[in-house]
């Protein structure tokens, strides 16, 4: 009983997305492979939130900047017409130092803004937004010269380019070129014709080969590791300090804003590594969407799989990118099921990854208050 | 004791402020110099005046009870879109639709408001947070209630093929420009929108009356300080409650009337950033998150409007197209950040 009272939250979206596959009529190995695409492409940008929380900071919702800062780096690169695994390295590579100013920037934000870390983070987001456009719109091509025209937005006459950057970037020369590393292909053993053999009626979508980008697993494997070895360094431990108790940290001698800042720049340039990860998995760049969810899906995505503002391991971060996107791949044609519209089950899944973060936040802000309380009597 | 009394108005009137009012005066002098219409930015200056006006008005009481501003807004304005919505599916027209749908808003937003303050009281301290990702899951769980709701009104859904309400409902012929209209004039080439503006003096009024009622001055001190209202025996919960159902009835009423000035309904994801920008009026006009006057809100209100009315066409000459909507994102958002980060010594 005390196993679902504490994991009550990921064990709702096991049943949630159980529910939403049986309905969505989609084959077993199409589901399989999709999630084990979305796990590759998302599980870098989720775990990156894990350093905050331990903190005490929160979920840092800034991990935006850090994507922002993973994109600028992709369009200069293609501007320089860098291609294959080069390309994408040499991306992380220019990512790094935008990545550490941002950071920076906001962990000095952040320290100034001490207990609203989240609603601060969230509004920073939507401005950095502001700003990343005011450039990429309104800079590049007029003050920030482009070596390739094709990135440029036409001129209102259309004879030539104007200012501004396209709404997508082709991002094919370096596609896959993390997940092209070392790839195994599995093909699910088709069983329709065992069940037209045993003489059972029953329709079952063709079985397609599942492709497993072990090159990307292992990194986030590589990854996982560090996170492990960095909480036993002294860095680590000042980060958990700093995380139970503000005060008790400064007294023992931790120099607190200092290793807040730390955290906000270590969980950013993983953001940008993370975007970075997903962006060469999906091959192209929206120049001003793509970063726009970043915050909020991982997020909800931390969330479900069952952290907390205050608490937040690797297995739940890992746990909950595998559900929050069984959700995404499930919930349209689960919805055109249930409900006669696709566009329902579209609206249902931002609804939950939205009242997720409410429901967490409540419960957390409710457990806080509850053992104040109980402190005081 | 004058020259201390000068010095403190110049600092109380804040750094945001005066840099709002700056730029608003070289907007206004570059759209002269561009030979801009001034009339007709004049116009339309008082109309977005009159049209957020209540929409701003609805931070006062959940900021004045120690909520901080209300994050949750798109609550109410959905209940003032369903108000809307409800009235042209019965067939109401004019003054008696307008007046129908304030009526289904105010009773929807109340409830709702009362619904969510039983949340609020148990986050207090993140009410903001908790605000603006309960504001974002209204707004996609009522897309689903655009989709799947037996509206039939030929006008609202979609003409073949899709199901649901449209994403845009043109109010023309319904309640489009109901207050503006009324008994609106002319001078000097600027139209004054009469009747929006009046309707948002009488809330402005109303707030007035509240905040100094025997409720409204219980609602300040349990904001400024709650345990001390506790020990005065003031229900603490009782209050923010109040508060939340007054600054969500206002939301619900205040989208009504900004519909009838824009003259178009607007579902789905459209009510998604609007707290945002309410919220960054009042902040511009030197509220902060603990506290706020109404003068607060008519200079906030004011200047940002202003800003964004004038910078439209200024940008779109000077720059591209898109300029002024990212100007508005980063001015509604740089405000709101430089609050965040703002010492609340001053509201002592």
């Amino acid at each position: 009983m005390n196993f679902v009272r504490k994991n009550s939250v990921p064990l709702f979206f096991v049943a949630l997305c159980g529910t939403g596959a049986y309905y969505s009529g989609l084959g077993a190995s199409f589901l399989l492979n999709e999630i084990i695409t979305r796990l590759a492409r998302n599980s870098f940008l989720v775990i990156s939130l894990i350093i905050p929380v331990l903190a005490g900071m929160g979920l840092n919702f800034g991990i935006v900047l850090g994507a922002m800062a993973a994109q600028l780096a992709y369009i200069l690169v293609v501007n320089l017409e860098f291609r294959g695994f080069v390309g994408v390295l040499s991306t992380c590579v220019l990512s790094i130092p935008l990545s550490v100013l941002f950071g920076w920037l906001t962990g000095i934000l952040f320290n100034k803004a001490k207990g609203k870390e989240m609603i601060t983070g969230i509004i920073l987001g939507f401005f950095a937004n502001g700003l990343y456009q005011l450039v990429c719109l309104t800079f590049v091509g007029w003050i920030i010269p482009v070596r390739l025209a094709s990135m440029l937005l036409p001129d209102k006459s259309g004879a030539g380019p104007g200012i501004g950057l396209v709404n997508t970037i082709d991002l094919r020369s370096v596609q896959y070129s993390i997940d092209n590393l070392w790839k195994i292909r599995i093909t699910m053993p088709d069983i329709r014709n065992f069940c037209a053999w045993m003489g059972w009626d029953v329709t079952i979508p063709p079985s397609i080969p599942i492709t497993i980008p072990v090159g990307t697993f292992l990194i986030i494997g590589l990854l996982c590791a560090g996170m492990y070895f960095l909480f036993r360094t002294k860095l680590g431990q000042d980060f958990r300090a700093v995380g139970q108790d503000r005060t008790i940290a400064e007294v023992s001698g931790i120099a607190v804003d200092r290793v807040r800042v730390a955290a906000i720049v270590f969980s950013t340039v993983l953001a940008g590594l993370g975007q970075i990860v997903f962006l060469q998995n999906m091959g192209n760049l929206q120049t001003y969407g793509s970063h726009v969810q970043v915050g909020t899906f991982a997020v909800a995505s931390l969330l479900i799989g069952g952290a907390s503002v205050a608490r937040a391991t690797v297995g739940q971060a890992l746990l909950g990118t595998l559900l929050f996107h069984t959700l995404f791949v499930v919930s349209p044609q689960a919805g055109k099921n249930l409900m006669g519209n696709v566009q329902v089950g579209e609206f249902f899944r931002v609804f939950i990854s939205y009242a997720v973060f409410c429901v967490a936040l409540a419960l957390h802000a409710w457990r806080r208050i509850r053992d104040r309380n109980a402190g005081d009597e | 004791m004058r020259d201390g009394m000068v010095s403190r108005g110049l600092r109380n009137f804040g750094m945001a402020r005066s840099v709002i009012v700056v730029f608003l005066v070289y907007l206004l002098a570059h759209a002269f110099y561009l030979g801009l219409p001034m009339g007709q930015l004049f116009s339309s200056m008082l109309v977005r005046f009159g049209m957020n006006g209540i929409l701003a008005l609805a931070m006062i009481p959940t900021i004045q009870a120690g909520m901080g501003p209300n994050f949750a807004l798109p609550l109410g304005i959905i209940c003032g879109l369903v108000g809307g919505t409800a009235v042209i599916e019965l067939n109401l027209r004019g003054a008696t639709a307008f007046a129908a749908a304030i009526v289904v808003a105010v009773v929807l937003g109340a409830a709702t408001g009362w619904l969510y303050a039983l949340l609020l009281n148990r986050v207090k301290g993140q009410e903001m947070t908790v605000g603006t990702y309960f504001g974002f899951s209204i707004v996609s769980l009522m897309c689903i209630f655009w989709t799947l709701a037996p509206f039939h009104n030929k006008e609202m859904i979609w003409p073949y093929g899709g199901t649901g309400l449209r994403n845009t409902i043109t109010l023309k012929g319904w309640f489009d420009r109901i207050l503006d209209n009324l008994w609106s004039f002319r001078v000097m080439g600027v139209d004054i929108p009469t009747g929006t503006l009046l309707f948002f003096a009488l809330f402005c009024l109303l707030m007035w009356m509240f905040l100094r009622s025997k409720t409204g001055v219980a609602m300040t001190a349990v904001g400024n300080n709650p345990r001390f209202a506790r020990s005065m025996g003031l229900d603490v919960d009782r209050y923010r409650l109040i508060a939340s159902v007054v600054s969500n009835a206002l939301a619900a009423v205040g989208m009504l009337v900004y519909a009838q000035s824009f003259g178009f309904l607007q579902l789905y994801q459209a009510p998604l950033f609007m707290a945002f920008f309410a919220v960054a009026s009042v902040l511009i006009g030197g509220a902060s998150m603990k506290r706020i006057t109404l003068s607060h809100v008519l200079i906030g209100n004011f200047l940002f409007q202003s800003v964004l009315v004038v910078s439209m066409p200024v940008a779109n000459v000077v720059f591209s197209d898109n300029m002024s909507e990212i100007l508005r994102i980063i001015i509604s958002n740089g405000i709101i950040l430089y609050a965040l980060t703002r010492k609340e010594a001053d509201a002592a």
